[in-house]
């Protein structure tokens, strides 16, 4: 029997030959990922277990995101300590204030996730990086020392399911409401402890950040990676970021899916998920009239250039609404700099947004947008659960970037096709 | 290794941002995560919950999140397993490496109501609800994971 695309990796990164569904292996890292909240919790971990060093310093990437700048004093603290360790063992990828970007953009956009590599990070939504052909996956800060101090993490070889990919993406259409459309579709435990795999003649038309997106929230299908057949659009994207040699692998003729399921681009519509779960998904004529107190166009989700991009298209010339606030987070400092040249700052400032540095911030209800009683969001973000942005009687809807600018524009979820 | 308790039950897709809200991320010390376990779901329940008690919960339970806060809460808040239908993966595996004791076992979740005492074998996989007189036999785990359970979680197991 043929492997997918996930069992080859895991079993060259295994040293085996072959591996099989429900196999439990113990494979090696290409990298270890942690960020300002999960890396202190390792940190003491690797403390307390009597270890006193990384297994290999250039395949640990640190990044503080989650709650800076600080956001309070235990959030300084926490960074305080992730420095002090970098410091000591001289990681070489560690981001702060000033070179710092949402983990999940920033590591792609450095090339330090490649086709075929084996990846672990302490934050869930590392499952973005299968949009490169790589395997992905978020663990736990336990996972994360012990990957730090042995460079192994052990993992139950996951079935897959095969998404056949056809068509093309409609106007104001994008990765993101193609994920939440499969998620409406199969639930948020649908891909349960499986691999997403996507390939077929559909994925020419899906641009490397509609893959990142859709990669991103495979964990909200309950999956334990998304993973993208690897292309010219994919190796265009590494060239000139990824420095070293790489390994493209290809599922097998043979390889065994339990399920597959076609994804037909053209049919999809601009989607949003109402709360309080991600798969509570309609498209954009069933939404009905929602009035919203809150716009967030940003996140590991929807913060790239090509986002930015979406929303500067429907936010120039107009106003957001006088009883909406709208915060614009560019995901990392090279897009946050280049919407500066690109005159995307000033049209969203001038629109009456606020744009912020780059942070997690508000999706996970930390800092930069909290949600107060009763109040309503809709995000460009990931999660809509109970309280995720704030009170637990708030609200959020999730969508792509071109509906979130329009809705900040009417005051209700909408269209941009109202607003053009 | 073995554990008896009462039971508190909660539904299915339990996400990590009610059993453990973001705002308290940047708490790093686990015993003052406890005050927080479930808060986002159940604020009595940390009040209500007594050491050596059992968590009953439906499907996809630790859904969202990869905070290990949410695990280590309900751990340190005395809570000494958790019975699923099924665990979010990430959960699942963050349980195992803490050293918090989990069940997948359908029937157990069907039959065993709030308040029940429960008593679980872990070599066997065998429950039992001593309220109600019914016993039900989940999966055991394979020994690989076992032996991490067995050795108080994943960094004592590799010194």
């Amino acid at each position: 029997m043929g492997m997918t695309m996930t069992q080859k990796i895991l079993a060259a990164h295994a040293g085996l030959e072959s591996v099989k569904a429900g196999q439990l292996i113990m494979a090696n890292l290409d990298l270890v990922l942690g960020n300002d909240i999960t890396t202190p919790v390792a940190v003491n971990e690797m403390e307390k277990a009597g270890f006193d060093g990384v297994f290999d310093k250039s395949k640990i990437a640190l990044v503080m995101d989650h709650f800076v700048p600080n956001k309070d004093l235990k959030a300084a603290q926490n960074c305080k300590q992730c420095r002090t360790f970098a410091r000591k063992f001289d990681i070489d990828h560690y981001y702060d204030v000033g070179d710092m970007g949402i983990e999940h953009a920033l590591l792609p956009e450095k090339g330090l996730v490649a086709a075929g590599e084996c990846i672990i990070g302490a934050d869930s939504h590392t499952c973005t990086y299968g949009a490169l052909g790589a395997f992905s996956t978020g663990i736990g800060s336990t996972d994360m020392a012990a990957g730090m101090a042995t460079g192994q993490c052990w993992f139950k070889v996951p079935e897959a399911i095969k998404f056949y990919v056809t068509g093309e993406l409609g106007e104001d259409v994008c990765g993101k409401d193609v994920i939440l459309h499969i998620i409406g579709q199969i639930g948020v435990d649908g891909a349960l402890y499986k691999s997403m795999e996507f390939s077929g003649p559909g994925l020419k038309n899906l641009s490397i950040d509609d893959r990142f997106t859709i990669a991103n929230m495979a964990i909200e299908a309950g999956a334990k990676n998304g993973i993208f057949a690897v292309d010219e659009i994919t190796t265009e994207y590494m060239k000139g970021r990824v420095d070293r040699e790489y390994t493209i692998y290809e599922a097998d003729e043979d390889a065994e899916y339990v399920q597959t399921i076609e994804v037909n681009l053209s049919e999809i519509k601009p989607t949003v998920a109402f709360p309080h779960l991600p798969e509570n998904t309609r498209t954009i004529d069933e939404v009905g009239d929602v009035k919203i107190d809150q716009v967030v166009i940003g996140s590991c989700t929807n913060g790239r250039m090509s986002d930015m991009e979406a929303a500067y298209n429907i936010l120039k010339g107009k106003k957001v609404h006088k009883d909406v606030r709208c915060i614009v987070i560019p995901a990392t400092q090279a897009i946050y700099m280049e919407c500066l040249k690109k005159g995307y700052l000033e049209a969203f400032i001038e629109a009456g947004c606020v744009v912020s540095t780059p942070t997690c911030g508000p999706c996970l209800g930390g800092y930069m947008g909290i949600l107060a009683e009763g109040e309503r969001c809709i995000s460009t973000t990931n999660r809509n659960f109970v309280g995720r942005m704030g009170h637990v009687t708030s609200e959020v809807y999730l969508s792509n970037p071109a509906v979130a600018a329009a809705s900040a524009i009417t005051g209700k979820i909408s269209s941009p096709k109202e607003v053009k | 290794m073995k554990a008896q308790g009462f039971v508190h039950t909660f539904g299915d897709n339990v996400d990590t941002d009610v059993i453990y809200p973001g705002q308290y991320l940047n708490i790093p010390d686990p015993k003052a995560m406890a005050a927080h376990a479930m808060e986002g779901i159940d604020p009595g329940f940390v009040k209500r919950v007594n050491k050596g008690d059992i968590m009953v919960v439906g499907q996809n339970f630790g859904c969202g999140s990869s905070r290990e806060h949410a695990p280590l809460a309900l751990k340190e808040a005395g809570i000494d397993c958790v019975i699923a239908k099924t665990f979010a993966r990430i959960f699942y595996r963050n349980a195992i490496n803490i050293g918090l004791a989990i069940l997948e076992c359908e029937e157990a979740v069907d039959g065993i109501s709030a308040g029940d005492s429960v008593s679980i074998d872990f070599d066997t996989g065998l429950i039992t609800n001593e309220t109600k007189g019914e016993t039900y036999q989940s999966e055991p785990f394979p020994e690989f994971i076992k032996d991490i359970i067995n050795k108080n979680g994943l960094m004592n197991s590799l010194k």
